[in-house]
């Protein structure tokens, strides 16, 4: 925050105010102000009428309640600027986050998931209660792979013991020995599973566990030696369940070691798996069993040459993994190809062991010479295999794939099983193809697996075809099949287990946002069940939410009134909400959302009501004026609210209704009586509210304003409370009109969309369909261990037909397209970009831009409180100014550092750009519509605007004349412009020579870039501007026209154009007429070539005059156009052609401009 | 891929481990711990947990919790059915899925697990191939194989593992060559208070038991194929053939499997079988209320509505209930609050009914939310979406199979609303 660290001394104590100070009368100020407050509007200019909105927009937020954890989005103020920015007496450096600030944008919140604590439970049985346990201390490290452990608590030993009893089918030695052990005897009356067990007689592998005499291992050693087979395949067991509980029997190793030369599969089977226990212990004896592996490699049966590879790769010891090399380079081109398919595995095993190994002996390509294999197991599991290894190596193009693996993927996937089939479906996701036809191709060859019983499958193909149909035009038959045939298998998800279910929910609430087309018949699917698991109840009601409409709210609606009868306080909670959502969402459904509402505010449930009272507070928001009966219900019940968010969103109403309350001031008054205890929503509501009620009915709450204010700056220790309390008690003392301004300001309407996902990362987690980042809905940079530089993906960008995509040029309109949302973001998160705003330069553009737009905003905000603060706004400036972020506050401003920037002359510090706009009105490039008043005298305190906008050779200036009307010399100017559809910024600061004298003019012209923040705008060529000056700021918003953004270099091949025509669909196609323009074709094509319109080709057919024209936008948005001349008729028809439609109509506007003048 | 799996019991015991990578701690299941502290209810633990180094993936089975941790980004799908395949394949080997059957035959649990996966990555999941290479254990095997010493592993690379078709064995032998198919539908509906339907579907499955020699390939065909426009097919089944003529074409898995499951939605096709009439009502300021509870049959075609059962989850403040039951018993427990009446069949003469006085805690205030009453009820020889099976055809093989076709119309996920 571009804030000073340091509090003006002498406001940080109230009680060495200076006593000359006079508050205004009607507000006996309990504190005399330190700084005597001057009005900086000499007493004999007219004030004129206050503008219809306030300066201090940015006090807005506090104007009502924060809103916690699924905020809804607010909409910026409409009309100023966005950086504008109130110093607050006592400038906090504070990193908390803006009270209101509900930041929408997903990246901006903290990590996705709170990673909770370690608890200290560790291997210790301690806060768990398992009462058969015996209490151990500390576990013994187990080695082992399977454990039993009647106990987590119980030490290894003993959990074998335990298990022993639990497994029964001992015999009565045994068992007496076991009870000697004194450890189990607790659990064997504890356990009932015991009793149980004991059927199971020796017929169970429980026998295994039983042993616990000495001389066990040498008893063992001598059955693992003897002749008998099967003895000595017991003897295995009994050592491999010995080592599943924990027991050391690592000094059995050279002894079941000698077993692996066996023919008995089974008995080589727990060889191995006893290898692969204590080889990384003991790695000196496991080497003792490189030669049987070496050996079993070459084993005509191909099962225990795959089990023999399969178990090499598990052993992970340093030392054998060179001895592994040959043997498995073996096995990769084996004949068999059960034996090829484990070797692929083995291979991203032994990559994970030691990846340097892997590549010097070239492994990765032998792996990727696999993805061609004939057995589409073998190539499933190569995949399988490639994508684990590039996951650790995200740069690496192992799997760069190309048509023809992807044909050989596609022929392996209706072929191998169904882990396979998500293997490579998931691999597929990651190609991008050349063009639409072939995204289409592979569409749909993966359509039939969204029949698949398995759910994974289902959801990895929904996952490919999410992806490639942003490739494909949507005016293809085929876009419109496969959005039908999608949405079939994501009902069917919902049948399944409830943990599915919850997967496949996480995955619909992206797909809904995306393409919401998909499921919005399918609204009922969602309707919870009573006896769904709460995590499948939540999720159901936010994609229900999301799918409301207005054909289906009626039917939405009366579900979740049905939802907000239920038992379970957070599902209610959220049902209630939803209520609200969707008032706010479908307009037509408010009131009876609101009816709905107030049911339930009657069943006097508490959390119910609360949770009504805040959705109630948002409805008013968005419909202000429209539903005020109902607060007499809300007031009844006042005293049963006890959550802050609902006292908040409570107080917040009386404080905005005060005026339709009678006794608002008692309602108010009650809440104080116990300020401290409040938390801080409530407390700065509650000073909200009560300066409301002041502004409202002056005459009867002075005391309470008061009692208020001094409660908030005096007896508080929290800054935001105190900072607020300062500015409206020195808002009302100084200028109570001002304070009305501010404190009543017309709020900005709430957005109607709520928490939707932020464009981009929607398109970034949809290529993330079926992962955990589409479970939790965050990229997996945010949140994958070591994240080791997870590339990001991205959709694909809509391409045109192939022809397009072919020719070179095609690209970057193809880019383009792809870029365009981000161009124009949809109106998403605006309130976190405002707030951002302030808080460090723009991104992008020239540094002198960026300095001189940061001016500005420091600018005004100094200026805003230069009426408040009077003379002490030296000071304070001079204080502000240490820090580095104010570094140019001066800039504009009477301070010290002012002459010089003022008093240079144009051009001397930001020459270039100046020289560029030295010919005002001279026209020599585009043109310029003549200068209309924009901000007139009567609206600004004097000062009357009036200006146009022109191009010159590639520069946009925004020419102005200032006209001071007022009595007083006006200087100190300084402009600056909201956020609008196209980045326009002023280039550089607003340079006015010398003070403007009464009844003077000056003709400015100010160069602006493109190089803003970007908002789309409504309408489109809105340009909301903020200009300052000494005595206020003034705002007024105006139209530009739309050719000053026409680029020179706007003129398109006519291939391209011929290709490009083609490619933007039908439907993206606007028709206007131009009336009463009598020049002919080649008059025609002349003025607009000046304007940057340029004509590619004149045909003439039947008599018509067919102009073919083409234009850029400066941030690269092709127009194309066909222009119907017909010799006897003033009427051209005008066809416009655009990816990003919206603009058509501005830039009919503008033909139509420059054509009639 | 999965790194490793733990078994957990409802209180809460690790009771087995597998590790297919690196050993990773148990005490890493004390995240899972707090989570199932903090869902109170075992069904409501998040599927999902997330830990600092892994991610825990879990399904609730038979009274287990199947934990799974994994490393890295795995499609949790993926690991939710591989979990549920797990307790499918220990479902069959054992004919249950407990904790003491897993027990009782730990290693042939452990050999499974390790035959399925490998390096996490899934390496045999069919059952068919599995019980190829590790036969499910029998009384008479075990006696068998302790006196021939010969090992329940098999040593022979099973021959669908690779094979175009890896669900089904090869040198199937049958004396008795039987295909048997269960259309099994489940009525999913949500009924408001008026009785009128705000939501009704239809989850229907067809389960094959198949026992016959050899390789056949049968084609099942239906009256009524239009019905099935939302299907999901067993791998056996070929696609193509489906969709062009609408007929299951497959080469069938030994044994018992799913062929198809599928969904009807659209409202006018689920009839509802039955209705209730309901009055639930707790009087203000006093402490008590009535109930009474009517369920008739309907639209049945004539089929009898049998093994009905109503759970009603009551309000907290119910004390008890003092119901006569005109037909079936009723039990009501104080603890979970949960009536519980078992009427059996209806018979349209007389329609069972449920009426009385309920107790309420003196004193508490009445009862916001009204229960929702779950009906079961099972109706045989009937398939309610009208699906019909048309014939079942055999080539590749010149035995005759019997052959046999259930229909059955169960509840699914039925309430009605009061």
């Amino acid at each position: 925050m571009p804030l000073s660290h340091s509090y003006p001394h002498a406001l940080s104590c109230p009680h060495s105010f200076s006593p000359h100070s006079q508050p205004l009368s009607h507000l006996p100020s309990p504190h005399p102000f330190p700084i005597p407050i001057l009005s900086l509007v000499p007493p004999h200019v007219p004030i004129p009428s206050p503008p219809a909105i306030s300066p201090l927009l940015s006090l807005l937020p506090y104007c009502a309640p924060p809103r916690s954890p699924v905020p809804i989005l607010f909409h910026v103020p409409p009309i100023p600027c966005p950086r504008l920015h109130v110093r607050t007496p006592h400038p906090v450096p504070s990193p908390r986050p803006h009270p209101m600030s509900p930041s929408p944008c997903p990246h901006a919140v903290s990590p996705l998931h709170s990673r909770p604590q370690p608890v200290a439970r560790g291997p210790a049985p301690s806060s768990k209660p398992r009462p058969h346990t015996p209490p151990s201390p500390k576990a013994p490290p187990r080695k082992c792979s399977l454990l039993t452990s009647a106990g987590a608590g119980g030490s290894g030993r003993r959990g074998g013991q335990v298990w022993a009893g639990g497994g029964g089918g001992w015999d009565g030695r045994e068992r007496s020995s076991a009870i000697r052990t004194g450890a189990v005897r607790g659990c064997l009356r504890a356990s009932p599973r015991f009793h149980r067990g004991e059927r199971g007689g020796t017929m169970t592998d429980s026998k295994y566990f039983t042993t616990t005499k000495k001389g066990e291992i040498f008893e063992l050693k001598a059955e693992l030696n003897s002749d008998k087979k099967e003895k000595k395949k017991e003897a295995v067991k009994k050592v491999i369940a010995s080592m599943t509980v924990g027991k050391d029997v690592s000094a059995l190793f050279p002894d079941v070691v000698n077993c692996m030369q066996t023919d008995n599969l089974e008995l080589k089977k727990l060889v191995y798996l006893y290898l692969m226990n204590y080889a990384k212990s003991q790695p000196d004896m496991a080497i003792m069993a490189v030669n049987t592996f070496v050996k079993d490699c070459e084993d005509p049966n191909p099962l225990i040459r795959a089990l023999a590879v399969r178990t090499m790769g598990c052993i992970r010891v340093d030392k054998i993994t060179e001895y592994l090399c040959e043997p498995l380079r073996k096995c990769l081109k084996d004949e068999d190809p059960y034996v090829r398919k484990t070797a692929a595995v083995c291979v991203a095993k032994l990559h994970d062991i030691n990846a340097q190994l892997v590549e010097d002996q070239g492994f990765l390509d032998t792996l990727k010479d696999l993805i061609s294999d004939s057995n589409p197991m073998v190539v499933a599991n190569a995949v399988a295999a490639l994508s684990e290894i590039a996951e650790s190596h995200p740069s690496s193009n192992l799997l760069d794939l190309n048509p023809q693996s992807i044909n050989k993927l596609l022929t392996a996937l209706n072929e191998c099983t169904e882990w396979g089939q998500i293997f490579i479906l998931d691999c597929l996701a990651n190609y991008m193809p050349k063009d639409d036809r072939e995204a289409q191709s592979i569409c749909e060859r993966v359509t039939p697996r969204l029949s698949h019983a398995n759910s994974a499958v289902v959801l990895s193909a929904v996952k490919v075809l999410m992806k490639f149909m942003e490739m494909l035009s949507k005016d293809l038959d085929y876009y419109g099949t496969l959005l039908k045939k999608l949405a079939p298998p994501l009902v069917t998800l919902l049948s399944a287990e409830p943990e599915l279910q919850y997967v496949a929910l996480r995955n619909i609430n992206l797909i809904v946002q995306k393409r919401p087309e998909i499921l919005k018949h399918e609204m009922k699917v969602f309707f919870v069940k009573y006896n769904d698991p709460i995590y499948v109840k939540l999720e159901k009601l936010d994609i229900m939410i999301r799918l409301a409409s207005q054909a289906n709210i009626a039917q939405v609606l009366a579900e979740l009134k049905e939802y907000a009868t239920e038992v379970d306080v957070d599902f209610v909670r959220k049902a209630v909400r939803a209520i609200g959502r969707c008032a706010i969402k479908v307009e037509q459904s408010a009131e009876r959302c609101v009816s709905t509402l107030l049911d339930l505010i009657q069943t006097k449930v508490n959390y119910v009501v609360q949770e009504a009272i805040v959705v109630i507070k948002d409805i008013f928001r968005k419909y202000p004026n429209k539903y005020e009966s109902v607060i007499a219900t809300l007031c009844e019940n006042l005293d049963s609210l006890d959550e802050p968010e609902a006292r908040a969103a409570m107080i917040w109403i009386v404080g905005e209704y005060a005026e339709r309350i009678d006794n608002a001031d008692e309602l108010l008054e009650s809440f104080l009586e116990g300020f401290h205890d409040e938390s801080t929503q409530v407390q700065l509501q509650l000073l909200t509210a009560i300066v409301k009620l002041f502004l409202k009915k002056p005459t009867e709450t002075q005391e309470l304003v008061q009692q208020v204010l001094s409660l908030a700056t005096q007896d508080s220790d929290n800054p935001d409370l105190r900072d607020r309390g300062y500015i409206y008690w020195r808002l009302l003392s100084t200028d109570p009109v001002a304070a009305k301004e501010v404190v009543l300001a017309e709020k900005p309407l709430i957005s109607e969309e709520t928490d939707l996902i932020e464009p981009t990362l929607l398109d970034e987690l949809i290529c993330y369909i079926g992962t955990l980042a589409s479970v939790y809905h965050k990229p997996p940079s945010a949140f994958v261990e070591g994240s080791r530089g997870v590339v990001h993906k991205s959709l694909p960008p809509r391409t045109g037909s192939s022809e397009s995509a072919e020719s070179p040029e095609a690209a970057p309109s193809a880019g383009q397209a792809a870029e365009q949302p981000a161009v124009i973001p949809a109106q998403g998160d605006l309130l976190g970009d405002l707030l951002n705003l302030d808080l460090g330069p723009p991104v992008s553009g020239p540094p002198l831009a960026a300095s001189s737009v940061q001016m500005g905003a420091v600018d005004l905000l100094g200026g805003g409180l230069d009426s408040l603060m009077g003379d002490e706004s030296e000071g304070l400036r001079s204080d502000v100014g240490g820090s580095p972020a104010m570094g140019g506050s001066g800039f504009a401003a009477p301070g010290p550092a002012a002459p010089a920037g003022m008093g240079a002359p144009l051009g001397s510090g930001l020459g270039d750009l100046f020289d560029l706009t030295g010919g005002v009105g001279t026209l020599s490039g585009s043109y310029v519509a003549p200068k209309t008043v924009w901000l007139p005298a009567m609206k600004a305190k004097g000062l009357e605007i009036s200006g146009t906008f022109s191009r010159q050779v590639g520069s946009i200036c925004m020419d102005l004349v200032l006209t001071n009307k007022a009595l007083q010399v006006m200087s100190d100017f300084a402009i600056q412009f909201n956020r609008n559809s196209f980045g326009l910024a002023p280039a550089a600061p607003l340079q006015v020579h010398a003070p403007l004298a009464p009844n003077q003019s000056v003709e400015i012209s100010l160069p602006l870039n493109t190089v803003g923040s970007v908002m789309k705008m409504d309408p489109l060529n809105n340009l909301q501007v903020a200009v300052k000056n000494n005595i206020d700021v003034f705002y007024f918003s105006t139209l530009y026209p739309l050719h000053i953004l026409f680029v020179e270099d706007g003129k398109m091949e006519r291939q391209m154009f011929l290709a490009t025509w083609k490619d933007i669909p039908n439907e993206n196609e606007a028709q206007f007429q131009i009336k009463d323009c009598s020049l002919n074709a080649d008059a025609v094509s002349s003025k607009l070539q000046g304007s940057n319109i340029f004509t590619i080709a004149k045909r003439n057919v039947e008599g018509q005059d067919m102009l073919y024209q083409s234009l850029k936008l400066t941030n690269g948005i092709w127009v194309l156009a066909e222009l119907r001349i017909q010799p006897s008729n003033p009427s051209f028809t005008l066809s416009l052609k655009c990816r990003a439609p919206e603009v058509s109509q501005y830039v009919y506007q503008a033909y139509d401009a420059i054509l009639k003048n | 891929m999965i790194h490793s799996l733990f078994l957990i019991n409802c209180s809460g015991d690790i009771f087995l481990e597998k590790h297919w990578k690196s050993v990773v701690s148990q005490s890493v299941c004390d995240y899972f711990f707090e989570a199932q502290e903090k869902a109170v209810d075992v069904e409501n633990v998040p599927p999902v947990i997330s830990t600092p180094h892994h991610y825990l993936i879990s399904i609730y089975r038979d009274k287990i919790f199947f934990v799974s941790v994994i490393q890295t980004e795995v499609p949790p799908l993926f690991v939710i059915e591989f979990l549920h395949r797990v307790a499918d394949t220990f479902q069959d080997y054992f004919g249950e899925c407990s904790e003491t059957a897993i027990k009782d035959n730990v290693v042939i649990v452990y050999e499974l697990l390790e035959e399925m996966l490998d390096n996490g990555f899934p390496l045999a999941t069919e059952s068919n191939i599995l019980k190829e290479l590790i036969k499910p254990p029998t009384i008479l095997r075990s006696v068998v194989n302790s006196i021939t010493g010969s090992s329940n592993v098999g040593d022979t690379l099973p021959t669908g593992q690779l094979s175009n078709i890896p669900w089904r064995r090869a040198g199937v032998k049958y004396t008795n060559n039987e295909a048997y198919f269960d259309v099994i539908e489940e009525i999913d509906a949500i009924i408001d208070k008026s009785g009128s339907t705000v939501f009704a579907e239809i989850q229907g499955v067809i389960d094959s038991c198949i026992k016959l020699s050899g390789m056949p390939d049968l084609s099942l065909s239906f009256m009524n194929p239009r019905l099935l426009d939302d299907v999901s097919f067993h791998p056996c089944i070929r696609f193509k053939r489906w969709e062009s003529e609408r007929v299951l074409s497959f080469i069938p898995p030994d044994g018992n499997f799913r062929l198809i499951s599928y969904r009807v939605s659209s409202q006018n096709l689920v009839a509802i079988p039955v209705y209730v009439k309901h009055l639930i009502s707790f009087k203000e300021n006093s402490s008590s209320g009535r109930f009474d509870v009517t369920i008739g049959p309907k639209q049945n075609m004539g089929k009898t509505v049998e093994g009905v059962v109503m759970t009603v989850h009551m309000p907290k403040a119910v004390l008890n209930m003092n119901l006569t039951a005109t037909q079936g018993s009723y039990t009501f427990d104080p603890v979970t609050k949960v009536l519980t009446w078992d009427v059996g069949k209806i018979t349209p003469q007389k329609l069972p009914n449920l009426k009385g006085i309920v107790n309420l805690q003196s004193g508490a205030p009445k009862p916001e939310e009204n229960p929702s009453l779950n009906i079961q009820f099972k109706i045989q020889q009937l398939a309610i979406s009208g699906l019909k099976v048309n014939r079942l055809d055999m080539y590749g093989e010149k035995y005759k199979p019997f052959k046999g076709v259930k229909y059955i119309t169960k509840a699914g996920k039925f309430q009605v609303r009061t």
